[in-house]
């Protein structure tokens, strides 16, 4: 497995929406380094006829029924929001034309 | 606040009682529920500038169902006749739990002055049995750590020793019982944040079996791994709450679909003979804080005196435990934390420069509203996931898994309930750890498999380590769906330990109302 | 917005042979939504058909809706495929504010139903096989409208709003496979098979299958390689394509597109292309790149669906008979000419005269009621013909009544419009405005008496062997019984009066 540099946490950052500034990546390069290092004996830990476990507890089919329960109002659901207008959750511009 | 009730008993002895004792002093009508949740907020207003324990106080509505109890009793009839055995008796709850009516933030800056529209299942069951809710607990910024040290709103601090660390992410609600500021406190444990703090803290904490307690409403890290329990300061406690939020919960979909089995009367079983209890031969030597190592080896001789027979077994994966965790959380955490972005609650932050999309904004936000270890563990999942680095990383942690559990399987047909010391060490001094994630990860090297085979798992107080004189935490771990081993070896084990040390350990704890009331009120 | 040069779709023919691919989405109509108890209803207030699950509220969890599931299960059997004996769902990450948790929660390598197919019927009847990868779950986005812009685009909008309604609606995606050999038919099937999707959902009764709605959409990826070449060539993604003649004029303007790209030299680039009605053409979205790094890992809040075999088959004795297959059966079975049958289905109303032929009325004149009355008047009162209030029993009586000869056509149709206002049953008409024929000879006879009364040269004439004059009087009688009479029972009473044989 390859080392993780600054240049992939850069990448990381972008994938997970997180801003981060140069010293910040330097610095978390430096430490994922270390973690990923120590937990690389995982993937020779197990052999290619171990399955996956997803779930601890394995259950099935768990459903429910089609039946209408509790709604909000839209106050109730924009009582949180940062920002709305008309009843909807107001975000920023989507694409960046500057 | 000194006021005393008829039947004489003072605050102070208020406050000291486990919940099991306050609740038959509740029916027999000594104390009333009002006088009870009076003494615990009395309490934390003394001592919590020290501690830290709580991020908010919820004194009005505690009173006022402290009150409806009082008055129900008062009125007699059917409807006090059905009043459940905890009503009246107070509980503070883990700051991930969701609360309609207080502030929910999850030890983050992202979610601060949120308030929750709907209440978690478990809270739910709470007002259900009419138990008043004190507060909301500090922990780890979204229960990421081990220390409580990284939240956003300031370390609580370990009862026993201001100047150390309570355990983590339930820091908070370990001290707050542990500092007799609740009786009964809720926690959530994705790798051993009930456990943990309780060992660090002189307290009794419970991981169930995965899907035992619905997860419903406990803000996500680890889906697979999360399971909320009790937090107390006897195991029979933790029965007893354990027995009012468990059960089948058709919103969660990993909920077992089964009745809970009776886990108070089998706290009340008062024998461990012939019971197999086995040593994990992984889990203890090596790494382990002398003082650790002995106080476990006295349990071992208590519980071999009281006729249960002691086994060694091993689990040969549980050396990879710790790596497929530090994989599997951080993944799926990465994955639940992304709805956090300035668009529908919490935290909004512009960029300071620069274009002003939606995507900057959301980078902005997370920026600013995420601490250090939830970023690192945010970008740590996001690489495990990512193309290329799945099949190396998180389906080899999942493999894993599969290990671990044939290796619990194994040690469950040689022992009918596994013991290990909870945490390699006590309390490490705050700062300590802070700036060594790998390190602060190794306290948590005795717990974790428990999370990833989905078994139940208990620590108890186990004495004081010889060179420190501060709390060890012994952990017990039963099969799935064998929660009621616990609590029958447990409760033993506790009977004979309090027989030795001549009452609770935490008699032993230093007195923090004396010492900190001016502190206090400096700090406040 | 730059203008894409493109080669004539005869030129681009010649020069290459186009590879289609479909991803359909489809609504499901159900009561609630896929992971949450919110209605799944179109049209509501902004943000009123969400609860916190659909919010992405912190601590909210997911439940699974059973008839979700089966509706999927259906909708993969419809299609030929194989039901997956366990499938579970994922995690499709990334962040857009249209979706309330970041993720989008769908179906990766286990869908629950796979390997199947459709035959699609060409306007000429060819049937063309379309053969389907899979079909899988996943749950709608939320609507998001964009403020400020001249033309409510996302380009130069200002600020968004974002409705969460529609979050968690469910939806099966079905993707086919790499469709070869369509040639220049590709439009034409293009439409086809989306027709032919959108007519097995509504058949099964799984969705509302509006187009118009978004519950029916279509993703259309074209691709062209030189004729005789194996490997594909690089593909667009025209996204959205919301009709049926947007769906085919969208295929044939890509595959213009890609030709003239083609024919420059250049190579086309892998993107997603968005689809305009005003202008038909397609504008460039986004290329692919790192930022697609979807992140799939097993949805941990979610356990697996096992679709036992007994399950599946119980789901499969539900199923209607294939819109296709139906067609043809009932064709043959009324024995309509090609013209005819088609001109029932364009107007819609096979249901409705195949449950007039079950409830008693022939095949020719179930057909001739509705599609020379029903359709007729439905037009004018644009609704639909079912949608206008006539029971099959309706017909099968007012055809009784003029067959045994106690009505005419011509009062049939009055009858039938008495209906229609809500006058009451055929009979109740007919009794109400007296509309019988007359049949009794009392009344006749006085009215024939009358009308020879009234033109007393005629009668001489008829006798005198001048039988067409009878009409005068024919026609007095008519008129005195207000249409009534028999007109053929009136004649023979004539001349029996005057006692002449013909």
């Amino acid at each position: 497995m390859a080392a993780i540099n600054r240049d992939d946490v850069a990448h990381l950052a972008r994938l997970a929406h997180i801003e981060m500034s140069a010293e910040e990546l330097d610095r978390m390069a430096g430490e994922l380094a270390v973690i990923v290092d120590s937990v690389k004996s995982v993937s020779e830990a197990a052999g290619d006829d171990v399955p996956a476990t997803s779930h601890p507890i394995p259950l099935t089919n768990v459903f429910r029924d089609d039946v209408v329960g509790h709604t909000f109002t839209a106050e109730q659901a924009l009582s949180g929001a940062p920002d709305s207008d008309e009843n909807r959750f107001k975000v920023p511009a989507i694409l960046d034309e500057a | 606040m000194t006021e005393q009730n008829p039947a004489g008993i003072s605050a102070e002895t208020l406050i000291r009682l486990s919940a099991a004792q306050l609740a038959d002093k509740l029916a027999a009508g000594e104390v009333t529920a009002v006088e009870a949740t009076q003494a615990y907020l009395d309490r934390i207003a003394a001592v919590d500038g020290q501690v830290n324990a709580f991020l908010h106080v919820n004194a009005e509505e505690a009173l006022a169902v402290a009150a409806e109890v009082d008055a129900i009793r008062a009125a007699g009839g059917a409807e006090a006749e059905a009043l459940h055995y905890l009503a009246g008796v107070p509980i503070a709850v883990k700051d991930l739990i969701v609360t309609i009516g207080q502030p929910t933030t999850a030890g983050s800056k992202i979610l601060e002055g949120w308030h929750s529209p709907y209440d978690a299942t478990v809270v739910e069951r709470l007002r259900a049995a009419k138990m008043p809710i004190l507060g909301k607990t500090n922990l780890d910024e979204f229960a990421m750590g081990s220390s409580t040290e990284h939240s956003a709103y300031g370390p609580t601090r370990n009862p026993w020793d201001l100047d150390r660390i309570p355990g983590g992410s339930g820091g908070g609600s370990a001290a707050a019982v542990a500092a007799f500021e609740a009786p009964l406190a809720l926690g959530t444990d994705t790798g051993g944040s009930i456990r943990q703090p309780g060992a660090v803290t002189g307290t009794v904490g419970v991981k169930p079996t995965y899907g035992s307690v619905s997860r419903y409403g406990a803000i996500a890290m680890a889906s697979s791994l999360d399971q909320i329990g009790p937090v107390t300061r006897t195991v029979l406690d933790s029965a007893l709450l354990h027995q009012v939020i468990g059960g089948h919960d058709p919103r969660d979909s990993t909920s077992l679909p089964e009745p809970l089995a009776d886990l108070v009367a089998a706290a009340k079983t008062g024998n461990v003979e012939g019971l197999r209890i086995g040593i994990i031969k992984e889990l203890h030597g090596e790494g382990y804080q002398a003082g650790v190592e002995n106080r476990f080896n006295d349990a071992l001789e208590l519980l071999k005196e009281a006729g249960a027979e002691i086994v060694e077994v091993s689990c040969p994966n549980f050396q990879y435990a710790l790596g497929a965790y530090y994989l599997i959380m951080p993944s799926e955490a990465s994955s639940n934390l992304a709805k956090f972005d300035g668009v529908r609650y919490g935290l909004r932050v512009l960029p300071e420069e620069g274009p002003m999309t939606i995507e900057r904004v959301m980078g902005a936000t997370r920026a600013a509203g995420f601490g250090d270890e939830v970023k690192r563990r945010i970008i740590l999942g996001t690489y495990a996931l990512s193309a290329g680095y799945y099949d190396a990383y998180y389906g080899s942690a999942q493999k894993v898994r599969t290990l671990v559990q044939r290796d619990f399987d194994a040690a469950f047909t040689q022992a009918d309930v596994l013991i290990s010391p909870t945490a390699p060490t006590t309390a490490f001094p705050l700062g300590e750890k802070l700036d060594d994630p790998l390190a602060m990860y190794l306290n948590d090297v005795a717990t974790i498999p428990a999370n990833l085979a989905g078994v139940p798992g208990l620590s108890l107080p186990g004495g004081l380590a010889d060179e420190d004189g501060l709390p060890v935490g012994i952990q017990l771990l039963a099969p799935a769906r064998e929660d009621a081993r616990l609590y029958r070896v447990g409760a033993v084990l506790e009977s004979l330990l309090e027989a030795k040390w001549g009452g609770p350990l935490l008699a032993q704890a230093p007195d923090l109302a004396a010492a900190g009331t001016l502190e206090t009120q400096e700090a406040k | 917005m730059s203008t894409d040069e493109i080669l004539s779709f005869e030129e681009a023919m010649e020069k290459y042979d186009p590879v289609l691919g479909f991803e359909v989405h489809v609504e499901l109509n159900t009561k609630t939504k896929m992971f949450s108890s919110a209605p799944n209803v179109f049209g509501d207030e902004p943000n009123t058909n969400v609860n916190e699950v659909d919010l992405g509220m912190p601590g909210v969890l997911p439940v699974v809706n059973k008839t979700a599931i089966e509706s999927s299960i259906k909708i993969g059997l419809a299609l030929n495929c194989k039901i997956a004996e366990s499938c579970r769902f994922a995690r499709k990450q990334y962040f857009y504010p249209d979706t309330p948790k970041n993720f989008q929660t769908s179906q990766y390598d286990e869908p629950i139903a796979y390997d199947g197919y459709l035959d699609v019927e060409l306007e000429d009847g060819t049937v063309f096989r379309v053969e389907i990868e899979r079909a899988h779950m996943e749950e709608d986005a939320g609507k998001l409208t964009h403020m400020g812009g001249a033309t409510g685009r996302i380009q130069g909008a200002d600020f968004s709003l974002v409705d969460y309604n529609r979050a968690g609606v469910p939806l099966v995606e079905i993707v086919t496979k790499p469709i070869e050999g369509a040639g220049s038919r590709a439009p034409e099937l293009a439409k086809a098979y989306v027709a032919a999707v959108r007519e097995i959902v509504k058949n099964l009764g799984v969705s509302d299958a509006k187009m118009e709605r978004g519950n029916v959409r279509c993703d259309a990826n074209v691709s062209l390689r030189p004729h005789g070449r194996e490997r594909f060539g690089i593909r667009s993604e025209t996204k959205n394509v919301n009709s049926l003649r947007a769906v085919e004029h969208a295929v044939r303007y890509e595959i213009q597109r890609h030709a003239a790209v083609l024919d420059s030299g250049a190579p086309v680039i892998q993107e997603t292309r968005h689809w305009h009605e005003d202008t038909r053409t397609t504008t460039s979205g986004r290329a692919k790149s790192d930022a697609d790094d979807y992140r799939y890992f097993p949805e941990p809040d979610l356990v697996p669906v096992v679709a036992s075999r007994e399950w599946v088959e119980e789901l499969r004795a539900t199923l209607p008979e294939p819109p296709a297959e139906r067609r043809k059966r009932l064709k043959a079975d009324w024995g309509y000419s090609d013209l005819e049958f088609r001109d029932v289905v364009n107007a819609g109303v096979l249901d409705e005269i195949e449950e007039t032929i079950a409830a008693g009325a022939s095949a020719s004149v179930a057909r001739k009621w509705w599609m020379g009355e029903i359709v007729g008047r439905a037009k004018a009162a644009d609704v639909d013909p079912g949608q206008l209030g006539v029971e099959p029993a309706t017909i099968v009586e007012l055809a009784q009544m003029v067959e045994a000869g106690k009505i005419n056509n011509k009062m049939a149709t009055q009858v039938l419009d008495g209906v229609l206002a809500g006058e009451g049953t055929p009979a109740e008409i007919v009794d109400k405005r007296g509309l019988a024929v007359v049949s009794d000879d009392g009344p006749l006879l006085e009215a024939i008496d009358a009308a020879l009364a009234a033109q007393p040269g005629v009668a001489d004439k008829i006798r005198a062997g001048k039988v067409q004059a009878i009409g005068a009087i024919v026609g007095g009688v008519m008129k005195a019984t207000r249409g009534q009479a028999d007109a053929g029972r009136v004649k023979e009473l004539i001349l029996e009066k005057l006692g002449v044989t013909v």
